[in-house]
């Protein structure tokens, strides 16, 4: 975990105390709307559908035990006792009163959130890999990279008021469990002769042009992190549009100057930059950053009762299948934790679950949680042989749902049951497929297979690079799906391709239930999984399981 | 023929609980959809819009949303007036645990 320095408790306090203030002065009608607007947004202060929302960042998705206890608390002091996890590792408050937002963010900054630059046209909350740290296939902690770029991103003067929000993500393995070829940069840490470095994508974005980022540099030497991202953000400020709302992310400038443009305009800026930093300096910044992070003293001792209750019990045996990863020590593992009990809301746990997490992360896990980009949370070190008493301990509250990466690991933005950029609900088409999975009881057959929903066409659901994705829209007044085949949001990127006409939102579970039985028709055998046969077969044979009347009258 | 003017409500959050509110005959607000005012003239609807608009210090984003008539008051005319009058589809939250008074 992170730990936290005075300046860093000073500058909350202060950036607290100033909200407080602007609250007051909104309340008492000295600040119009359009006045206060901008300034609530910098504070992750949303209005909503039916009332203010609260975006409180999850720094790199790294959680201790104290703060998701403090987020419980909150929940249910200013809250209706839950909250809600998004695709880029935040919380989300979705009932707090204007009045409380200020002793909300007091109550964050007691244990080191806060919710700046988590809306607005900043950088915004970087996100990682959440298993970082832990991963058996990690080759640097992102968080140390990550950590060193909220620091510098949070209020720098040049990039408070860019042409569109900014999202940076960072893997340190070769693996990508952070989605980063779909955020503004994404960084791959590396190791080249010996020496870290990062591989640096652009451009890349979901949205209305789903976009995958490309190569801008292959190798860059950690020391030159900083002053490169200044240099990109220069040239995006310098020429990224602001005419047109849709047409001013970087991706939109890098798909239309081309990379190789791009990258030249970068490299031009950058020696004026790197002239700014002192030689070390981001080397030295990120050892003592590092030395912030501290590393958890994992315990050594025999995993017996692991393989005892692995062979006894099989419900704990498909649980241990399905939600554990591989940690770099092997007595350890990284559980993920399900926020996806069948017919649960993607994403929400409620004040009680969050302090049971709590508890089970300090008996079990070294005080220390994730929020994973597919709305879980994770205790990244775990003994193997705590693994039975956690299961134990999980099941009660509803939480030792064994589908990580199943079919009903449903990825789904809060949509219009919250949203009011939302065309259309995702939460219930979620919530219904899920129980139409748990129904048919073949999620364990099916194997891996991620459904990404968006409830409009911003794509937080990430809709773009699911295996099957679904888009919900407004058509004439009634909610209607559109259905994309072939996303994938690991290091291979792709966006997935639209099948054809929509669905309205009674034929959406029946038109998945078509899809997930195509594949198991057509799949090679029970070892290729959905993505697979989609790239081996095409999308055609799913096409007309999901539009039977066109295939019957084509014939 | 100049088209027919589809009925509305003057509607909005309110300022300091965020909830939906709409604008009732008598100038004041209400949280139940079925006492809000329906304006049938278009030239009358932009009057009521401006005159929400100005109470600064008591809501944010007032604007106009078709409803049809129905026999209890006004009903909404696309879904996401209905949501908004309603709550949540996953959690009994919003109007449909509250008691309409305002």
């Amino acid at each position: 975990m992170y730990d936290y320095t005075d300046f860093d408790r000073a500058f909350l306090a202060q950036r607290n105390s100033q909200f407080r203030a602007q609250v007051a002065r909104r309340i008492d009608g000295s600040l119009s709307e359009e006045e206060f607007r901008p300034l609530r947004l910098m504070n992750g202060l949303y209005l909503q559908l039916h009332a203010y929302m609260l975006r409180v960042a999850v720094p790199y998705g790294t959680l201790s035990a104290t703060q998701i206890r403090k987020l419980g608390e909150i929940s249910q002091r200013w809250d209706k006792g839950y909250g809600h996890f998004t695709t880029r590792q935040n919380m989300q408050f979705n009932w707090p009163a204007l009045r409380d937002v200020p002793d909300i963010l007091e109550a964050l900054a007691s244990v080191g959130l806060h919710s700046v630059q988590t809306s607005g046209n900043t950088i915004r909350n970087v996100t990682a890999d959440p298993f970082a740290g832990a991963a058996a296939d990690e080759i640097a902690d992102p968080r140390h990279l990550a950590e060193l770029i909220r620091q510098w991103s949070t209020d720098h003067p040049e990039f408070q008021f860019l042409g569109r929000k900014f999202k940076i993500a960072v893997t340190g393995s070769p693996h990508d469990r952070a989605v980063i070829r779909s955020n503004d940069i994404g960084l791959r840490v590396l190791e080249r002769d010996g020496a870290l470095g990062v591989q640096v994508f652009v451009g890349g974005g979901l949205g209305r042009t789903p976009l995958v980022a490309q190569e801008i540099r292959d190798f860059l030497p950690l020391d030159d992190l900083l002053p490169y991202l200044e240099s990109i953000l220069t040239v995006y400020n310098r020429l990224g549009r602001r005419d047109n709302k849709w047409k001013a992310r970087i991706k939109i400038l890098v798909h239309e100057h081309g990379i190789d443009r791009i990258r030249d305009l970068v490299e031009q800026e950058f020696p004026q930059r790197r002239a700014t930093y002192a030689p070390d300096i981001v080397t030295r910044q990120l050892e003592l950053v590092a030395a912030r992070f501290a590393r958890p003293d994992l315990k050594s001792a025999p995993i017996d009762a692991f393989t005892r209750a692995y062979d006894a019990d099989p419900v704990f045996r498909s649980w241990s299948d399905t939600n554990l990863a591989a940690h770099r020590d092997p007595d350890h593992a990284i559980v993920t934790i399900s926020l996806k009990a069948h017919g649960a809301t993607p994403g929400d746990v409620s004040a009680d679950q969050m302090n049971l997490l709590a508890d089970l992360a300090e008996r079990y896990a070294h005080g220390e949680l994730r929020v994973s980009p597919e709305q879980n949370v994770i205790l990244p070190h775990v003994h193997k042989s705590d693994l039975p008493a956690l299961h134990a301990a999980l099941k009660p509250a509803g939480l030792a749902t064994a589908n990580i990466g199943l079919a009903s690991d449903i990825v789904a933005c809060p949509g219009m049951d919250y949203c009011t950029l939302a065309t259309a609900r995702s939460i219930p088409v979620a919530q219904q497929i899920a129980t139409r999975v748990e129904e048919l009881k073949l999620e364990h057959d099916i194997g891996a297979l991620k459904i990404r929903i968006s409830g409009c066409i911003n794509a937080c659901g990430h809709h773009h690079v699911g295996h099957i994705g679904i888009l919900g829209l407004d058509r004439a007044g009634v909610e209607n799906y559109q259905i994309t085949l072939g996303g994938d949001g690991t290091e291979d990127t792709a966006i997935g391709a639209r099948t054809g006409p929509g669905f309205a939102h009674e034929q959406i579970v029946p038109a998945i239930e078509r899809l997930i039985h195509a594949y198991l028709d057509l799949r090679r055998d029970p070892e290729e999984p959905f993505l697979q046969t989609l790239r081996r077969l095409g999308a055609d044979p799913f096409k007309a399981a999901l539009y039977p009347q066109t295939a019957i009258a084509a014939e | 023929m100049p088209r027919p003017f589809t009925p509305k409500i003057v509607t909005a959050n309110d300022l300091l609980i965020g909830d939906v509110i709409y604008q009732t005959a008598d100038d004041d607000w209400t949280r139940d959809l079925a006492l809000a005012e329906i304006l049938t003239d278009e030239a009358d609807a932009q009057l009521r819009l401006l005159h929400a608009e100005r109470q600064r210090d008591r809501l944010v984003g007032a604007y106009l949303a078709d409803v049809t008539q129905g026999p209890d008051g006004p009903l909404p005319a696309h879904f996401r007036e209905a949501f908004r009058a309603k709550g949540p589809s996953n959690h009994h939250h919003g109007k449909q645990e509250r008691a309409s008074h305002v």
